[in-house]
């Protein structure tokens, strides 16, 4: 079964405001992406998060800098809002070498240890496996350090799923599962593809408490990711959150629509996280309507200000190809 | 035979097997460097110390942390491994069977081998994955095979085969403290077959192959199990009177190019000689460059011997025909001899 969390922590006003912050930038940052690609200036394929913004900002406001996220493919959100700088960011999706990855990896595989962004996947399922290597890690240093491995609801049907929760189970490591469950794997919908309802039921067969969350609301997902990040640090094992989402451009950007019913996505956009989040903060006094556009303006300026840097930047040398192959530098 | 012709003892010799020299290898990399972990099937005392013991004692001296048993699920072993290595430690990871690596090919090759260029050298990944295979045990067509070539063909990832017990030792030595992810693949009789090893043998570097016999006639290149196979038919071909350089390459990838292809150009033949599939194995990498580095140096086709286009079988007549016997060596050593 689902659990239900009693003791459920609220976050305070500030940190409403902080998690606000991260949507924004999230947003703001997907909304110039998809911009730029539809102007030819990035040419990468890109899995936007649209829609899905409220899961990891929420998470990330009870995260420190060195806890750590695994993530996949449609994962910018989840670095964003772990806090990376857009700059290395920008340059990275531009395949420029003053990317973060010096343009070797590329939007499906951006890497930022400093913010504690450790692995970007590729691969459906495979954020799960590295993340508890994290988790092991951090019970060698007897340190209480938390990772998170975000995934989707496709993943939750893969091999690598059950491996993986298996194990953190077995060894009570401190990783956070969050399935961002937005209701399509690529274009198969949910229920033609995962045979239970609830994705959190399966926690059960893993020895570890398993939630439904309103991945739309954070402050349910601040609730129960407070919940589960305790229960890590405290060295009592893992959690599963299912977080219910929706995802608004599709599986890639470009896909059209038509494995959707006719009206969903519209009926899904009454439940997008960020106008219902913003009313709640005008309507409880933490922010003005003022405070907020000047938040967004700021955001806007450093997602500019980001997408300037990264095209002033050099493309790699090709040398780089014999470069990070191995530590010690392929002869020419 | 002597094994350790080119081996400079430094100190006494001990009569250890490959498993000994493993477990040595692994309790003086554990005493020295507290982030050396550990984990695979069986591993720790509790379930045995490892499926034929090598890993015998070292969760009850270095404790269950560092030594981790888990369930059989590859994938979660490779993946705890990568993750842990990124975070600054040095695991080794035990696949209990080549063939189970199959299973975890995504943490292998898409994550373990790739995460350094994929990240730009933020991501380290300094892991060893030690694996055990070989034909010989009637093991049949899942237990016994050599995929090397796989591994090989994976940029990023080391590919190292030892053939002596001080080959193990040593090479387990260099493969832990290394910076990036290499595969130790230990094959049947090489864990079993005790040899005379320096008691203080250490690190062997990865990359260098070992010349064991020195000869003017032909090279013959092998590594592993099938290096045994090799003196047995160098042994007959030494008393029909040809003279053969011996090399135990060691490591696959990167392979040792100067040593193999000085020793070729000296002798102006070169047969390799694997036990994995003869089609694209490593004795074709090996051939394709030996004929650009040295055409019209060669005296003779480069030869190549590994094991037909079929799975591992299971009866032991076919067993036999599968692996690749003295005879068959002496006779394409003498063929190349013979060519020109």
């Amino acid at each position: 079964m689902s659990q239900t969390l009693t003791n459920r922590a609220s976050p305070d006003a500030a940190t409403q405001l902080d998690i606000y912050r991260r949507m924004v930038r999230i947003e703001r940052n997907d909304e110039f992406t998809r911009a730029q690609i539809r102007q030819g200036r990035i040419t990468a394929p890109y899995y936007s998060a649209r829609g899905q913004e409220a899961i990891p900002s929420a998470i990330s406001s009870l995260l420190n800098d060195d806890d750590k996220i695994c993530t996949i493919y449609r994962g910018i959100h989840d670095m964003v809002a772990k806090n990376m700088p857009l700059r290395p960011l920008w340059a990275e999706i531009s395949g420029r070498v003053d990317g973060t990855c010096k343009g070797k990896g590329g939007p499906m595989h951006l890497t930022h240890p400093e913010t504690g962004v450790m692995v970007t996947t590729g691969i459906v399922g495979s954020s799960m496996p590295i993340a508890n290597g994290f988790g092991w890690a951090a019970l060698l240093d007897g340190s209480k350090q938390v990772t998170v491995a975000y995934f989707g609801d496709g993943a939750s049907n893969i091999g690598a799923f059950h491996e993986a929760l298996n194990l953190a189970g077995v060894w009570k490591l401190p990783v956070i599962f969050v399935c961002q469950n937005n209701g399509f794997a690529e274009h198969t919908r949910y229920e033609n593809g995962t045979a239970v309802d609830q994705i959190s039921k399966r926690a059960i067969g893993y020895g570890m408490p398993g939630y439904t969350v309103d991945g739309n609301d954070p402050i349910d997902v601040y609730a129960h990711a407070h919940a589960a990040i305790e229960r890590a640090r405290a060295g009592e094992g893992p959690t599963l959150l299912e977080c219910k989402t929706f995802r608004f451009f599709g599986h890639v950007f470009g896909d059209d629509d038509k494995y959707m019913n006719p009206g969903e996505k519209d009926a899904a956009r009454e439940f997008d996280p960020l106008p219902r989040f913003r009313q709640k903060l005008i309507d409880d006094g933490i922010a003005t309507e003022e405070q907020l556009e000047q938040l967004k303006a700021e955001i806007e300026a450093e997602v500019k200000d980001a997408i300037e840097f990264a095209q002033s930047c050099e493309y790699p040398s090709v040398d780089e190809l014999r470069r990070d192959v191995f530590a010690e530098e392929i002869p020419a | 035979m002597s094994t350790d012709t080119l081996e400079k003892p430094t100190t006494e010799m001990v009569k250890m097997n490959g498993m000994q020299a493993i477990n040595a290898a692994l309790v003086e990399a554990m005493e020295a460097d507290p982030k050396v972990i550990l984990l695979g099937e069986d591993v720790a005392d509790r379930e045995g110390g490892g499926v034929i013991g090598v890993t015998r004692g070292l969760s009850t001296k270095f404790g269950d942390l560092r030594v981790r048993s888990t369930p059989i699920a590859e994938q979660a072993i490779v993946g705890a491994a990568i993750g842990a290595a990124m975070a600054g430690y040095k695991p080794i990871a035990e696949i209990m069977l080549m063939n189970f690596t199959t299973v975890a090919m995504d943490m292998i090759v898409n994550h373990a081998a790739k995460l350094r260029f994929m990240s730009g050298g933020q991501s380290q990944v300094p892991m060893v994955i030690r694996t055990l295979t070989g034909a010989g045990n009637q093991t049949a067509g899942q237990h016994a095979d050599f995929y090397e070539a796989w591994f090989c063909h994976t940029a990023g990832i080391k590919v190292v085969i030892p053939w002596t017990p001080a080959d193990f030792k040593g090479l387990y030595l260099s493969a832990i403290q290394d910076p990036d992810p290499v595969m130790i693949i230990e094959s049947g009789k090489t864990l079993f077959v005790p040899m005379d090893t320096p008691a203080n043998q250490g690190p062997i570097p990865i990359g260098k192959a070992q010349v064991v016999t020195e000869g003017t006639d032909l090279t013959i290149v092998s590594y592993g199990q099938m290096m045994f196979t090799v003196m047995q038919a160098v042994e007959e071909l030494t008393k029909a009177g040809v003279s053969v350089e011996v090399i135990n390459l060691r490591t696959i990838s990167p392979w040792d190019k100067e040593t193999v292809l000085a020793s070729a150009e000296k002798t102006g033949r070169l047969l390799v000689v694997h036990e994995a599939g003869r089609n694209f194995g490593p004795g074709a990498e090996i051939a394709a460059t030996a004929q650009e580095a040295l055409f019209g140096k060669l005296k003779a086709p480069v030869g190549r011997l590994g094991a037909p286009y079929c799975s591992v079988p299971f009866a032991k007549k076919l067993e036999d025909a599968f692996l690749v016997q003295p005879p068959e060596i002496v006779a394409e050593a003498q063929k190349l001899v013979a060519f020109g």
